[in-house]
């Protein structure tokens, strides 16, 4: 539906340049295949997401925990969060190459820096909702420290850390792209950029489209059959 | 298998939003014999919870010693109010986890889920039992446990009758078949009665012990309505008091 309305615009506009046909863009795709740019710079983009993805998810969830669980360090630290939160993502990674070069760790650091506040505040949720009559449970029970958390606090923390890896996925995407265009070689924001420049809509648009593809089968292949595993129990 | 000699010199409960801090417990002392059964017996809301928390050591915050008989750290079980189940985890697991890891643990848990008529639930998530199987489930957790010191906590509150009685009728065997030492908080006069062998009326606050009723009678007698209702006359004070 949504492809037949694009080909008949398309068609009626007559300006390929600017509005490609699917089948301009799917020969563009192929064509950037053939020439392994399209898998090397989609490899090297996604291996950028995946280190910043997890040094995020990491260093946000022991953040959020903390401020959760303790009110002293949800006073310290929970304005800074804010000020994280809400400054914007290019001040974050100009700032970054500015300071440290334009080289890999900086961009790297730069998309961790904005994700992790994102991750803090959906973990302090869930820090913060831990029930205490389990926690008494574990410790008359004797359950000791890495029973508890594997078997009481962690089962607990699951749907945030569900939320946050989603919503934070689609948030690292879009920077990591930022990041590529502003100070990186190679990468698919680097070869948008060039696209940008040749004003080559048909590449752009096939980048898009192999981008969808893959966060697609993420999500229908690692995060959604792992909620279901974690939500077995639920009534 | 266990003593307890608890000496509470003070336990507030904090101030919260305008209403001053209260006293809970001043001077208090209370000991258990090894393997009696004891129900203490009194009004909602006086702070019997907190003494059985105290017990167990999750709740620090007071002067005083609990000390027992037998070793400084014993195996305690504690049934709480609520079951208190991890629902993510399946009923075995539930009661296997308290219990360290081997072959021997599994037999015991299978085996006690077996007594409790749980034998099929095994596999189940909590969430999905009615609650007089969860309770159950929070019964057998405590039993597979073996504790030398079993707390608990108004176990059959909010069942119906029929359900509580099982499980009271439940607990007698058990605790007859395998006996340790039994801190049974409860409001209700019969259960006390029925179950155990001294019941201890609480009254306050501060708290402090009002009565202190030895109860002589056999598991018969515990049956017979009559003899029930003649003791639960001295614990209500009807009768003569022993030293309070």
């Amino acid at each position: 539906m949504f492809v037949a309305v694009w080909w008949a615009v398309a068609l009626l506009r007559q300006d390929f340049r600017l509005l490609p046909t699917p089948d301009l863009v799917l020969e563009a795709l192929v064509a950037a295949a053939k020439t392994g740019a399209l898998q090397s710079n989609l490899l090297i983009t996604m291996a950028r997401v995946a280190a910043s993805f997890f040094i995020a998810m990491t260093l946000g969830s022991a953040l959020g925990i903390l401020l959760g669980m303790s009110r002293t360090a949800d006073r310290l630290l929970g304005p800074w969060v804010v000020l994280f939160l809400n400054l914007p993502a290019l001040v974050i990674i100009i700032l970054c190459y500015v300071w440290f070069g334009l080289i890999e760790a900086a961009a790297v650091a730069a998309v961790s820096i904005n994700k992790i506040p994102n991750v803090a505040v959906t973990l302090r949720e869930g820090a913060a909702a831990l029930s205490r009559d389990l926690a008494e449970m574990a410790a008359v029970y004797r359950f000791g420290r890495w029973k508890t958390l594997r078997h009481v606090i962690l089962p607990q923390l699951s749907p945030y850390f569900a939320a946050a890896a989603r919503s934070g996925l689609a948030l690292v995407w879009k920077i990591v792209l930022v990041v590529e265009l502003l100070g990186r070689p190679n990468g698919v924001g680097f070869e948008l950029q060039t696209a940008f420049q040749l004003f080559d809509v048909a590449t752009i648009l096939a980048y898009a489209l192999a981008f969808g593809l893959i966060v697609q089968a993420i999500e229908l292949g690692i995060i959604q059959p792992w909620e279901r595993a974690v939500n077995r129990w639920r009534r | 298998m266990t003593g307890v000699t608890i000496e509470i010199e003070e336990k507030t409960f904090p101030a919260a939003r305008g209403a001053p801090a209260r006293a809970l417990y001043r001077d208090f002392r209370l000991e258990l014999a090894d393997q009696s059964f004891v129900a203490l017996l009194g009004p909602s809301g006086l702070g019997k919870t907190t003494l059985l928390n105290m017990i167990a050591g999750v709740d620090r915050g007071f002067e005083g010693r609990i000390t027992f008989s037998r070793g400084p750290d014993p195996r305690i079980a504690y049934v709480f109010q609520s079951p208190r189940l991890l629902p993510w985890r399946t009923v075995l697991q539930n009661v296997l986890l308290p219990l360290p890891p081997g072959a021997d643990s599994l037999n015991r848990a299978r085996s006690v889920l077996r007594d409790m008529g749980l034998g099929d639930a095994e596999e189940v998530y909590p969430e999905r039992l009615s609650l007089g199987m969860q309770r159950r489930v929070a019964l057998a957790r405590a039993f597979a446990l073996e504790p030398e010191l079993l707390l608990m906590d108004e176990p059959f509150v909010s069942l119906d009758e029929a359900n509580a009685s099982r499980l009271r009728d439940l607990l007698a065997e058990l605790i007859e078949a395998r006996p340790t030492t039994v801190l049974f908080v409860t409001h209700d006069s019969h259960e006390a009665v029925r179950l155990a062998d001294r019941v201890v009326v609480l009254g306050g606050p501060p708290v402090r012990v009002v009565r202190d009723v030895r109860v002589e009678l056999s598991r018969e007698g515990r049956l017979a309505a009559g003899e029930v209702e003649r003791v639960r006359g001295t614990v209500l004070g009807a009768g003569p008091t022993v030293a309070a």
